[in-house]
């Protein structure tokens, strides 16, 4: 997809792009260790930033990672979502600035409200971890643009309360609007309505999505399908963006 | 010291996959006389001297914005604890 991503050596090495992309630790997260270094292999840096910080410190993206962010007390995300960083987070994205939330950083965009609706325990009460096929459905957004839209990729799944629902009525205006993202193919991994892995807001700033498209950015690491670096695009797509803009 | 006691339920038409292994549980042994279980939260809200209407009506507004998720949870009672404990 990039040409950094095809030698990963030089790719740590250097960061050409000047775009930094900041990814929030909140206690109990585990996937920001990944989601940094797959920043920096799409040629950008990445900038730790802490919960309890109150600025973002200047990134041009903020993602939030996976996890269990405050063990998951209350409901997954929930203490998450009123984290003192979540303000900064929640005005800039308000302002355009690309967010991105992966599994449980999914379920703090929508406690947090950047998303519609809401992730619940899979309706097989199973925690689930497999290679997950899905549809990219819209690569408008500014972490799909570099998919070709329609294409199947396959992303590793991993998530105990990945189901997402909403009502009737946001379901069907996020399908009018194209707001669905990722669906998931083949068979349903957790009772998500409509088979949605994936969606964005009105302006496809923010995507939020559960599969974790920072595990499948290296040969050798990812699920074998599609060489194992299918997420290499959600990347590298921001960065584009962003030295675009 | 007075409490107020929140509790909060998943809405009817939300799965509730905790409820249904639960349910599960009961069959297994042998408490045949039930059927769907779901379960819910409550919480005890210590308070500063007296449940005044003043301090309830602060903790619905808590109860909507944090203790619950509107989404997928309904508020089905906020009281003060009748019980002095």
């Amino acid at each position: 997809m990039t040409a950094v991503a095809e030698n990963p050596t030089t790719a740590e090495a250097g960061t050409g792009s000047g775009i930094s992309v900041g990814v929030v630790t909140f206690p109990g997260t585990l996937d920001d260790r990944d989601a940094a270094r797959a920043v920096r292999l799409a040629g950008a840096e990445p900038v730790n930033l802490w919960h309890a910080d109150s600025t973002l410190s200047g990134v041009d993206a903020v993602i939030l990672p996976g996890g269990f962010s405050y063990g998951d007390y209350l409901r997954c995300g929930a203490i998450a979502g009123f984290a003192p960083i979540m303000e900064a987070v929640v005005a800039a994205a308000g302002a355009g600035m690309p967010v991105l939330g992966i599994c449980n950083g999914f379920q703090i965009l929508c406690e947090s409200h950047l998303l519609p609706g809401a992730l619940i325990r899979n309706d097989h009460q199973h925690f689930i971890c497999r290679d997950q096929d899905l549809l990219v459905e819209n690569a408008d957004t500014v972490w799909t643009g570099d998919y070709e839209q329609g294409r199947t990729i396959r992303i590793p799944l991993k998530n105990g309360e990945g189901g997402y629902v909403a009502t009737d009525e946001v379901l069907d205006e996020l399908e009018s609007t194209n707001r669905v993202v990722f669906r998931y193919q083949g068979p349903n991994p957790n009772g998500s309505l409509r088979d949605i892995a994936g969606i964005t807001n009105e302006a496809g700033n923010v995507v939020g999505l559960m599969p974790h498209p920072e595990h499948a950015v290296e040969a050798g690491f990812g699920p074998e399908a599609g060489g194992g670096v299918d997420g290499q695009g959600v990347f590298s797509s921001a960065v584009r963006a962003l030295v675009a803009r | 010291m007075a409490r107020v006691v929140v509790e909060v339920m998943p809405k009817p038409e939300i799965l509730d996959p905790q409820g249904k292994a639960i349910s599960g549980g009961l069959t297994r042994l042998g408490f045949t006389g039930f059927g769907e279980v779901r379960q819910g939260k409550r919480f005890e809200l210590e308070v500063e001297g007296e449940a005044t209407e003043e301090v309830l009506a602060q903790a619905r507004e808590a109860a909507e914005k944090l203790l619950s998720n509107p989404v997928i949870e309904n508020v089905v009672a906020v009281r003060v604890a009748e019980d002095a404990s």
